[in-house]
């Protein structure tokens, strides 16, 4: 189980870095939306997940998926770095707009993730 | 050039087609998402407190804040700097913090009708780990400064 974890892991911090690069590649500006989608998607699946070992689906799925994938695929480090970042920049709006943006998109998304499974379980 | 440091990470070129650099984000995504395992393990939760979400998102907030503003004060990035970049920076923080956890945590707290707390526990991590963020970028600022005086 720990070495399906730890691979979980490595595939979503990949999953990450590639999506970031790519959006990243597409767009110009400088607010970190990449990787706000990243840690929103990666919520709702998180949710989700926790939503249907919670009615009753075997806990090796949260493990894997959940602290593998999920918990390699989103970062609070690198948000809170971006958001750092545009502060000393003198960008504060857009700080704060990243650092709550994603606080609020992110539990809103678990919280959907959550009623989904309820939906589907 | 280091007028108005680092503030923006750097436009990605082909570094995630890669395999090499692919194979660095997964070794360290892999490493971290053990050590965040192992700090679940060491660190139950106080009470409805998520302590080792709290401390990995923080730990590792104050580590990446380190890492890039050390390798962005040694100059332009060569492939050695890239590599510690994407291996401890991309792989190993990203994957030892954790946004989706914390995002199920304070939905877990608002659930079982505690507003406040998970109030606390979602303004305390944000504000706690950029503070960690601002001591790592500060502590690289001052052995740089160091090393050069």
């Amino acid at each position: 189980m720990i070495l399906l974890v730890a691979l979980a892991g490595g595939a979503g911090a990949v999953a990450r870095f590639v999506v970031d690069a790519e959006l990243r590649a597409r767009r110009a500006g400088t607010f970190p939306l990449p990787v706000l989608l990243v840690n929103v998607l990666g919520s709702l699946l998180l949710g989700l997940l926790t939503g249907l070992v919670r009615d009753g689906a075997d806990d090796a799925w949260r493990l894997v998926l959940g602290v593998g994938f999920c918990g390699g695929f989103t970062t609070f480090s690198t948000t809170t770095v971006d958001t750092l970042r545009l502060a000393q920049r003198g960008e504060v709006g857009r700080a704060v707009g990243n650092a709550l943006g994603t606080l609020a998109l992110t539990l809103a998304a678990a919280c959907a993730g959550l009623l989904l499974a309820g939906s589907v379980g | 050039m280091h007028a108005c440091p680092g503030y923006r990470r750097p436009v990605p070129t082909a570094q995630h087609r890669d395999p090499r650099f692919l194979a660095l984000v997964a070794t360290g995504g892999a490493l971290g998402t053990l050590a965040r395992w192992g700090t679940a393990h060491v660190l139950p939760p106080a009470g409805s407190w998520p302590l080792a979400t709290f401390a990995v998102n923080v730990a590792g907030s104050f580590l990446l804040g380190l890492l890039l503003e050390a390798l962005l004060r040694r100059g332009a990035e060569d492939a050695g700097r890239a590599a510690l970049r994407l291996g401890l920076g991309t792989g190993f923080c990203g994957g030892f913090t954790t946004y989706s956890s914390f995002a199920v945590e304070v939905d877990g707290l608002l659930r079982d009708g505690s507003a406040g707390g998970a109030a606390v526990y979602a303004l305390g991590t944000v504000v706690a780990g950029l503070l960690a963020a601002l001591a790592g970028v500060a502590l690289a600022g001052a052995r740089h400064r160091e090393s050069r005086a």
